[in-house]
Formats: structure tokens, sequence, C-alpha cells
């Protein structure tokens, strides 16, 4: 058994909330600085920075997971990470079709910058990335597993964009396994508060917007991963998601 | 004023109407149902465009005289019979949370 020490909520220069310096190589140099050995991208309502950012994670030493915050029509972030690349490329073309297109202002949301594996600027989004969506949290989760993906809602001890702010409690109706907290200091607060959440797998991520919001590691998931390979890790860590190993 | 005469004097349509003679004392907008659970008194018309069912769980849960849904927004065949076992009263209209919330103030 090994520990894989993970973050699984980031955002690239893709995010337009995020800074211009957090390129895909940038992510993974400071991954690696930060002790964290498994990295999830999860861009506002798209994934275009993934490729990229394999690349560059596969140069650093570091374990890439392909993923997205996703903005449902309630205003509710939610996590969605998947297994391989190209599902997630191709939940980015679903999303895509689901999106509601407002002109971006740059001047005021900031750059949505797409960028090849060099760090070279090789596009941008037009339309504002991180408004709602037309997906709603019903919905979420068998739409993220139709592309063989896993969902959870994102900084469920935020208000802004938190499900239990949104909707006041954690729905068990929309079946998700997991869930994510910022402050790791929250968790026995909301675990008390609402009971469900006891049976969740709790996961923490920075959802850093700078390069200095990426938190030294911390969080672990401690895996058997003889022989090695990168994608024997990824497929531990999403049975892990999953809770395949929990009865 | 009671939801029943809401409806007729704003045009509001009706979506689930089960105490159409409950009476209306005042008024709340918001969409963030965990301040709405805390703010919004008994027999407050509430406005919002949220449409998830859990706004049947927080109309129970404060007492509020209906639901007001602005902006044209609809609700799905879970939230109606949830609503209908509830007793919960829902109205919808094509015009904003504002428009909504001052035609309210008028009447009341």
């Amino acid at each position: 058994m090994n520990r894989y020490y993970y973050d699984f909520h980031i955002h690239s220069c893709l995010s337009p909330c995020a800074d211009n310096d957090m390129t895909p190589n940038n992510l993974a140099a400071v991954a690696t600085l930060a002790g964290i050995n498994v990295m999830a991208l999860t861009d506002h309502n798209t994934s275009k920075n993934c490729p990229a950012f394999f690349q560059a994670a596969k140069r650093n030493g570091i374990i890439p997971i392909a993923g997205m915050e996703l903005t449902t029509a309630e205003d509710i972030h939610v996590v969605c990470l998947f297994e391989k690349l190209e599902e997630a490329m191709e939940f980015d073309s679903f999303v895509d079709k689901n999106r509601i297109r407002i002109k971006n202002k740059t001047e005021i949301f900031g750059d949505q910058l797409i960028m090849d594996g060099e760090d070279n600027v090789i596009g941008n989004d037009d339309y504002l990335l991180s408004n709602a969506t037309l997906i709603t949290i019903d919905d979420v989760k068998k739409t993220v597993e139709s592309f063989n993906g896993v969902s959870y809602p994102a900084h469920i001890d935020r208000e802004a964009n938190g499900i239990i702010a949104t909707l006041g409690t954690f729905p068990e109706e929309c079946g998700f396994l997991c869930t994510e907290f910022y402050d790791e200091n929250k968790i026995d607060e909301y675990t008390e508060k609402y009971l469900n959440l006891k049976e969740k797998k709790l996961l923490v991520s920075s959802d850093a917007h700078y390069i200095w919001d990426i938190k030294d590691k911390r969080d672990y998931f401690e895996i058997d991963d003889e022989p090695y390979s990168s994608d024997k890790v990824r497929r531990e860590i999403f049975k892990a998601l999953r809770m395949v190993d929990k009865s | 004023m009671t939801v029943e005469k809401l409806k007729n004097e704003l045009s509001l349509k009706e979506v689930c109407l089960v105490n159409a003679q409950r009476e209306i004392t005042g008024g709340y907008v918001g969409d963030l149902l965990s301040w709405v659970m805390g703010k919004a008194e008994s027999g407050n018309v509430w406005i919002t465009i949220m449409s998830n069912v859990n706004i049947i769980a927080v109309a129970s849960l404060t007492d509020v005289s209906c639901i007001i849904l602005a902006e044209g927004v609809e609700v799905d065949e879970n939230v109606l019979n949830t609503a209908k076992q509830k007793g919960v009263n829902i109205l919808m209209s094509e015009k904003s949370a504002f428009e909504i919330a001052s035609g309210v103030a008028n009447l009341i």
C-alpha cells in the first residue's frame, strides 16, 4: 500500500476567475512542490485545458485526472471527475451544448485561455464559463455516470454556490456518494447538523484560483499499486469514489 | 387578503392551489433556501425562481401562505405531487420577482 496525496479541485487560466499564471505546467510543477501526487483539473464548465494538463503532469511526474466544476441550473457547483481524458472531453462537448451563452467581459470576469502542453495560448472561450448551465442538480449524477465519471457537490461549507446554502439541505435524492469541503475544520459542524453526511466519503480540496491557493499535501488515498501504473492508481481512486469496496 | 384574491388581482397562474382561503401576511423574496428557511415568516407570500423540490420542504417548514414562481419558472411532476401532498399553494407569473413583489405590496 502506498499513500497518494490528492487535490481534486484546481482551476487553470481557462476559468475566468483564475489567475493567468495558472498554466498547465505551473499547476503540475507546484503540485510537485506541495507534495501532491494526484491532481484533478476542474475548470468552470469546461475541460478544454485537460489535454495540456495531462502533458504537463507527465513531465512533472504527477498523476492527472481530467475533470470539470459544473455549475448546475440552480447555481450549485459540482465537481465532475473522469477516469479517462477522452471521457472528460466527451462530457465537455455535452456541457457545451447545455451552456447559457453570455459574452465574456474579460475586463470584469478575466481571460479564459486555452493552452497547449507547452503553455502556449492556442485559443480562448468567448463566452462566460462560470454561469449556470441547463443541467439540474437532480440530473448531474446520472449524466456524469453516463460518461463513466464521478460527481459530487463542491465546497458544501461555503455560502456561494454550495449545495447546502442553495437548497437548505444535503438532499439524499440526488444520490451523491461523496462530497467536498473547502475547510476541513468545518467537517464536524456539518456532519453533526446534516446526519446523512456521515455516510459520505468526505474529500478536502483547495479550489485554487491562484498559485498560492494550492495547499500542501493533506488528504490521501491508501492504494495497493502493485504492479504500478498511473492507470492502476487512477482506477483504484475511482473505485474508492464509487465506494465499490464499501460493503 | 387571501391567496385566491391575490391570484385574481395579480392574474397569477394556478400551479397548485390546495388552500385558497389562506390569509396573506406579508412577503419574502429569495432563492437561497438556507436564507429563506431562516427569514420567511408564517403567512408570507414567498417569491422565488428556484424550482427544485426542496422549495416544498422550505414552504412547509416556514408555513408561508404560498410560493409564487417568478419569470415563468415551471416545476416538474415530482414537485407538483409533493406540493399537493404537503398542502403547499403554488402560483406562477411571467413577471419578475420585483414586479410581483411590488404588486403584492400594493395589495396588502
